[in-house]
């Protein structure tokens, strides 16, 4: 068999720490290879090493059966290879053929040539089937539409090797299914694709070849066919995972939250919430599904007074929290692990212990008569990350060099340690591996077990269905009906989401709903 | 090579390297650099009382890149430290002026006076930024015109149409004997202890008090600080109180240390814009502003005897000067250089 890519033995050191130990990865013609691994095992960095962004300590790399030496990504283009960032590289207020140009600016006797670009850009567009308009901004297109030009970016540049890293991450149910489209029709046209995910339904789906690294090091290559979830599961994390989360009966008593009539606005003055209704009890986890963009952002805002209720109710155990300030929210037992935990979670550039005061920094024993009682943060802090697992050098580490899983655990560390009467968990597994999400499951409905209640927002259907007593479903800023995982299916909340039983859906809502929760891809 | 080896040598090199091309203007210009340099050395180090006018020199630095240091550790770019320390300047040597009080009372109240002042001309950019989101640069460059010309026409009024006020009387002043003796009858004052004292106070705000916890935090995220159920206003008004105040203090030691009055000006003092650099000289860190603030303070002095005594023009002077200062400055350039290197020797 023909490899166009052999990784072979690679190794890649930071200080006395191996990244990757020994990792082989060899990639044939024509084929979707994926890579495996949770958060922090080493897949980023062998895939930046074979990108030209780091140079291995070890090992040796081929192109097509000739040893090569990539030194930069601009050698990597040349040997055509490209990569699809999970965060794009775009410039937002440029359009596509702009971006996709960027660097490489084709010019006409000194003077620009965009029309020549944006032709070309269209026939591969065409070819591929990725429908994307190479005039309009990148501002004004969806998330699953900046990805293609990314993907546009590379094949503009001749790339025949395609790496995805994390493709799904930010995308919609239906964006994925289009995303796996596009890869078996690269595949057809001759191309490779390496697939960075840890995403196993998503493994089981598309590729042909997976993979598997753990801590650093290389695992094995198993073919997919042959292979299931489970198994692979087990070769990731290295130990037994169960997917299928435990739980017994919910056993719901008084209503903790209640919604009345609530309307919202969005930074445009567009309701985005309109006239919701919903209840949360106690001991109970209400799961909120719904596509993102139907109002859930503005919803859990206004809930935890980080936006202005435009009218309406929301009414916490008996007292009235209708456009009060966080704090004062807070302290009436709200726990709100946000969606976005880079721009709301979490002061990056503080450590790992004054993360964990965030929240209650202000109270004893972290402070007294105006003065930080550091001792008291850090001793917190450790507590929080022996009994949350969070994988750091200390607390003194700063959160931002923490991966994604760990700077989850500490939120949710932070929030569940308050031991709220209610926890709004907002996509609280968004980009973290099966073993995180199982930890982070475990601990939701240990909450909802000490008579607290959960309102867990989700994109992914199983979560919803795994975890919640309740499920209520969302649409264009109201819930359109509330139901039990029992008497439910997939289909039907698949149904519900888009709008169905309640009105006809709206031509172009697409659009609109993928402008939300890009934030974090600028 | 060593992250510590790197860390001494980016400074060292950086030094060099600006006094070497400063050495080629001289050279260029028809000047002898070597005499240029003795002279600014004797001017900064030369004897007692060279070493104590730089140090009267530093103190105001110090207390104006302070002032810029705060704001930015709070995510504010006070570029009116110029203006708030005219304020000062004035309150201060109007109070020593104004009032006859016994020296326990009078001096502390003269320095509240600059504090208050300059807290005052800062609180208002920071009301504007935090209610109406005004852009602080904007409103702290006009705030410094507005110093500077109602503080002269203030001036005028004070001294009956003319152009410097009284002197202050000597029971607000912070001149001192025993400093100036010892220095060889320097003007060298009190006013350094004042600088390092607010040294230490801004070090203690940010390190150990609750206020300091949130500061930081809607510096660096003031999403996370509105999630965390701070106030994002509140502390943006407070940033500029506390920077404000120090800038006032820088202020106060014209007033009451080096001058003992203040003159109708035709411009700025410049000290409040150099308090910018010697800021990020010293990578914002109260004590960095000590460093960055000692390098800006004895060059800014013992350039002045390069004239004297190299007979190289002032002009040229300010052109070694500012060239040394952004090779300091641009040390980042030297520390990737001094990467590569070590990089490639690696590699070998």
């Amino acid at each position: 068999m023909e490899y166009v890519i052999e990784m072979l033995n690679i190794k890649k050191k930071f200080g006395t720490f191996y990244a990757n130990n020994n990792i082989t990865l060899q990639l044939e013609k024509g084929e979707i290879h994926a890579l495996l691994g949770e958060n922090g095992a080493g897949k980023s960095t062998l895939m930046n090493v074979l990108f030209g962004l780091y140079q291995p300590d070890g090992g040796e790399i081929r192109v097509k059966g000739k040893k090569v030496d990539i030194t930069d990504p601009n050698v990597a283009n040349d040997l055509g290879i490209g990569m699809v960032h999970q965060h794009f590289m775009l410039v937002e207020n440029l359009t596509v053929t702009e971006n996709i140009i960027l660097g490489s600016e084709p010019t006409k006797m000194g003077m620009l040539n965009i029309k020549d670009s944006a032709k070309k850009v269209a026939e591969i567009s065409k070819l591929y089937g990725l429908d994307v308009d190479p005039h309009a901004k990148i501002e004004d297109i969806s998330v699953g539409m900046q990805q293609r030009v990314e993907i546009l970016k590379t094949l503009y540049r001749g790339a025949e090797i395609l790496i995805f890293d994390e493709p799904t991450a930010s995308l919609t149910p239906q964006e994925i299914d289009e995303l796996i489209r596009i890869m078996h029709k690269l595949i057809e046209e001759g191309k490779s694709i390496i697939l960075i995910t840890h995403k196993l339904q998503e493994i089981m789906s598309v590729s042909d070849r997976v993979t598997v690294i753990r801590k650093g090091e290389g695992i094995g290559t198993v073919i997919t066919a042959e292979t299931n979830p489970e198994e692979l599961a087990t070769l990731m994390v290295g130990r037994q995972v169960t997917f299928k989360t435990e739980k017994g009966p919910s056993h719901p008593t008084e209503e903790i939250l209640k919604i009345e009539n609530l309307v919202v606005t969005d930074y445009r003055g567009i309701e985005k919430v309109k006239n919701l209704n919903l209840s949360v009890r106690r001991g109970e986890i209400v799961g909120l599904a719904g596509i993102d963009g139907n109002g859930q952002s503005e919803l859990i805002e206004a809930i935890t007074g980080l936006r202005k209720v435009k009218s309406g109710k929301i009414i916490m155990g008996d007292k009235d929290v209708t456009n009060k300030n966080p704090r004062h929210i807070t302290e009436n037992g709200l726990g709100h692990i946000p969606q976005d935990r880079h721009k709301h979670g979490l002061v990056l550039d503080f450590s790992v212990g004054y993360n964990a005061a965030l929240q209650s920094y202000y109270q004893k024993p972290f402070s007294a008569n105006g003065l930080m009682n550091y001792k008291e943060v850090t001793k917190h802090a450790n507590k929080l990350i022996s009994d949350f697992d969070v994988r750091t050098q200390g607390e003194h580490e700063l959160a931002r060099a923490l991966s994604g899983g760990n700077q989850q655990k500490l939120i949710i560390g932070r929030e569940v340690d308050r031991n709220p009467d209610l926890l709004i968990a907002a996509l609280p597994t968004r980009g973290l591996d099966v073993g995180a999400i199982e930890f982070i499951h475990k601990r939701l409905i240990e909450q909802r077990d000490n008579g607290k209640a959960v309102l867990l927002i989700s994109f992914e259907l199983d979560e919803v269905m795994n975890v919640s007593d309740q499920i209520a479903v969302i649409y264009d800023g109201a819930i359109v009906d509330t139901v039990t995982p029992a008497e439910t299916s997939e289909q039907e909340l698949g149904l519900f989401m888009a709008g169905h039983n309640k009105s006809e859906i709206v031509e172009g809502n697409d659009g609109a709903v993928l402008k939300e929760g890009d934030d974090d891809h600028v | 090579m060593s992250n510590r080896l790197i860390n001494v040598l980016v400074p060292v090199i950086s030094i060099i390297l600006g006094l070497l091309v400063g050495a080629v203007v001289m050279l260029v210009s028809g000047y002898d650099p070597v005499a240029g340099y003795i002279a600014l050395w004797n001017g900064i180090f030369g004897d007692a009382y060279a070493i104590g006018e730089t140090i009267r020199q530093i103190s105001p630095y110090i207390l104006a890149g302070l002032a810029v240091a705060f704001a930015f550790r709070t995510g504010l770019f006070n570029i009116g430290v110029e203006g708030q320390l005219i304020v000062g300047w004035f309150a201060a040597a109007y109070v020593g002026m104004a009032f006859e009080l016994p020296k326990i009372i009078h001096l502390p109240l003269a320095l509240l006076a600059a504090a208050a002042a300059g807290a005052i001309w800062g609180l208002i950019p920071g009301l504007l930024k935090a209610t109406l989101k005004v852009h602080e640069v904007i409103v702290t460059i006009m705030m410094n015109y507005i110093a500077l010309y109602v503080v002269n026409a203030l001036i005028k009024v004070l001294a009956n149409g003319g152009f410097k006020t009284e002197k202050i009387h000597d029971t607000a002043s912070l001149r001192s004997d025993f400093l100036s003796e010892l220095t060889d009858y320097s003007t060298l004052h009190y006013g350094i202890f004042v600088a390092l004292l607010m040294v230490f106070v801004m070090w203690f705000i940010l390190e150990k008090m609750k206020l300091g916890y949130e500061l930081k935090s809607v510096g660096f995220n003031e999403n996370a600080a509105q999630y965390a159920g701070m106030s994002v206003k509140k502390n943006i008004i407070m940033a500029m109180l506390i920077s404000g105040a120090f800038a006032g203090l820088a202020g106060a030691m014209e007033a009451l240390g080096t001058f003992g009055n203040m003159s109708t000006r035709a411009g700025f003092t410049g000290i409040g814009f150099d308090g910018i650099a010697v800021a990020l000289l010293g990578a914002n860190t109260p004590l960095g502003v000590v460093f960055g603030a000692s390098l800006f303070g004895s060059l800014k002095y013992g350039a002045n005897n390069m004239p004297n005594a190299a007979n190289i023009p002032i002009e040229i002077v300010s052109i070694v000067i500012a060239l040394i200062i952004f090779f300091v400055a641009s040390g980042y350039i030297i520390r990737v250089g001094l990467q590569r290197i070590s990089k490639k020797k690696e590699a070998k």
